[in-house]
């Protein structure tokens, strides 16, 4: 069973490990970065951007993140865990992360009285993918090796990028667990690869 | 595509999990809580602790103050509105803030009713001491809960007793036979449905953060420890010496509410705390949590 960690730091991890669970894989909640190592994948998960950012800082996560990045651990960003994954942040001079090639505007939807539900067709994964929009961001740009999963108005919310997997959504607020699986099925791919 | 679904409403309030709200009366506060960490800011004209010393009826912010602090920060804005006080919800969604919290901590402009949150697209946090009120607030639309403590008092007492009486009444019900459930319904004068769903989940359909009386990082680890899912901090941080710091620490405390020796480390040299009222000196009509039903 592949191990796979949710990034504890704030917001909806419980959730998240429901899902990974559901999905066949083992779950991890990681609030310190030590327990990074011990996983195969990581997720990213939704809440507020800067407040994680703050305690990436803070607890010194950023080098070691970067690096496993580098090193191919495949990683799923969920809302603000997709803006910590983007290189390029509309407004702002510096990325967080800034692994995935692709840029993305934060609060992009609105307010919250602006949030929705839409159903979504996410290419390899669901046709009819109910989706919780939450004051999402959206990739407005997609680099030349990022595929774009899923879009909604015309807009970006879903994409890959090798190891990387992000979508503006929040699909761990949802009883349907075929993102997740498909994240989990990243994982076995990269961790086959190592071992061959 | 919907707006304003429980998912929706109740999803935002999942988003804030394990972290910190902090009370803010203008832009320059904001900044310094969204710097510090906090996952969303509560916009008030006066903090509890400066309403209980004012006296008189507390209101709903000046719509400038609400709209300045929304101008002044990218993470979620809270307000508060009277109980019962339709429009002043009304204007405050209209405003565009991202969470209203149906306050006991201002004067109630109706003694009858709490405000049927299921109407409205924005969301709401309500204040409850026990079940009871937790599902009745839930029942009305509520899509975050809160305990109600006792405001402005840096006093973590109250809070305490209203986390630990909800979470034994949770336990009980997740425990019990669903053909109890409608007695104990009638007992806690809880909606039925709400235990089942309760009974259902093995917890509350919503996140429940405590409030009322965090003063310093160990109350706000503390409520963690007793299955808080975050915390609000009114008076606390802008009350103390040293705002920035003191904000910072309650954002770790709360993130790590379990490492000591980390709360022992941050919990140093941060100067004098609010000074705290010691609860048994309020006189009955000064206790806020007895506002609302």
């Amino acid at each position: 069973m592949v191990k796979i960690g949710v990034l504890a730091l704030q917001g909806a991890v419980r959730e998240h490990v429901r899902a990974v669970e559901a999905a066949g894989a083992e779950a991890f909640v990681i609030k310190k970065k030590e327990e990074l190592e011990n996983v195969d994948g990581l997720i990213l998960p939704g809440g507020e951007s800067t407040t994680m950012r703050k305690l990436i800082d803070k607890y010194d996560f950023m080098d070691e993140l970067r690096k496993q990045a580098q090193e191919g651990k495949p990683m799923f960003g969920t809302c603000a865990g997709l803006i910590l994954l983007a290189k390029n942040i509309v407004g702002y001079d510096q990325p967080h992360l800034g692994v995935m090639d692709i840029t993305v505007e934060r609060n992009s939807f609105g307010r919250q009285r602006e949030s929705f539900e839409a159903d979504l067709d996410i290419k390899d994964v669901a046709a009819d993918f109910p989706a919780v929009f939450i004051r999402a961001p959206h990739i407005v740009e997609a680099g030349e090796n990022t595929e774009v999963l899923a879009k909604h108005d015309g807009r970006i919310v879903a994409a890959r990028e090798g190891q990387f997997l992000g979508c503006s959504f929040h699909p761990e607020l949802t009883e349907d667990h075929r993102l997740a699986a498909y994240f989990v099925n990243m994982v076995k791919e990269a961790k086959e690869k190592q071992l061959v | 595509m919907k707006t304003g679904t429980d998912r929706v409403k109740r999803g935002m309030a999942e988003m804030q999990k394990g972290g910190v709200i902090m009370d803010v009366v203008n832009a320059e506060q904001a900044k310094i809580a969204e710097e510090a960490g906090a996952v969303a800011v509560m916009a008030l004209e006066r903090v509890p602790s400066d309403i209980r010393a004012a006296g008189g009826v507390a209101r709903m912010a000046d719509p400038r103050i609400v709209e300045e602090v929304m101008n002044a920060v990218s993470i979620p804005v809270m307000a508060k509105a009277r109980i019962g006080h339709i429009v002043e919800a009304r204007i405050l969604e209209a405003m565009g803030v991202d969470y209203i919290d149906e306050s006991e901590v201002l004067t109630p402009a109706d003694e009858e009713f709490h405000l049927n949150k299921k109407e409205y697209t924005v969301p709401f946090v309500c204040g409850c001491r026990d079940l009871g009120e937790a599902a009745r607030r839930i029942g009305e639309g509520a899509s975050m809960l809160r305990t109600k403590g006792e405001p402005g008092t840096g006093n973590i007492v109250e809070a305490v007793r209203h986390i630990r009486k909800v979470n034994a009444q949770v336990r009980k019900v997740v425990a019990m036979n669903e053909d109890e459930l409608m007695t104990e319904a009638k007992l806690l004068g809880a909606p039925y449905e709400i235990l089942l769903e309760i009974k259902r989940l093995g917890r509350l359909p919503v996140v429940n953060f405590a409030a009322g009386g965090v003063a310093t990082p160990a109350d706000a680890a503390l409520m963690m420890q007793l299955g808080s899912d975050g915390v609000f901090v009114g008076s606390g941080i802008f009350k103390s010496d040293n705002p920035a710091k003191f904000a910072r620490a309650i954002v770790e405390a709360t993130t790590h509410y379990q490492d000591y020796k980390l709360i022992a480390e941050i919990s140093k040299d941060l100067g004098i705390a609010m000074k705290g009222i010691e609860i048994s000196t309020l006189a009955p009509s000064a206790r806020m949590q007895d506002r609302g039903w």
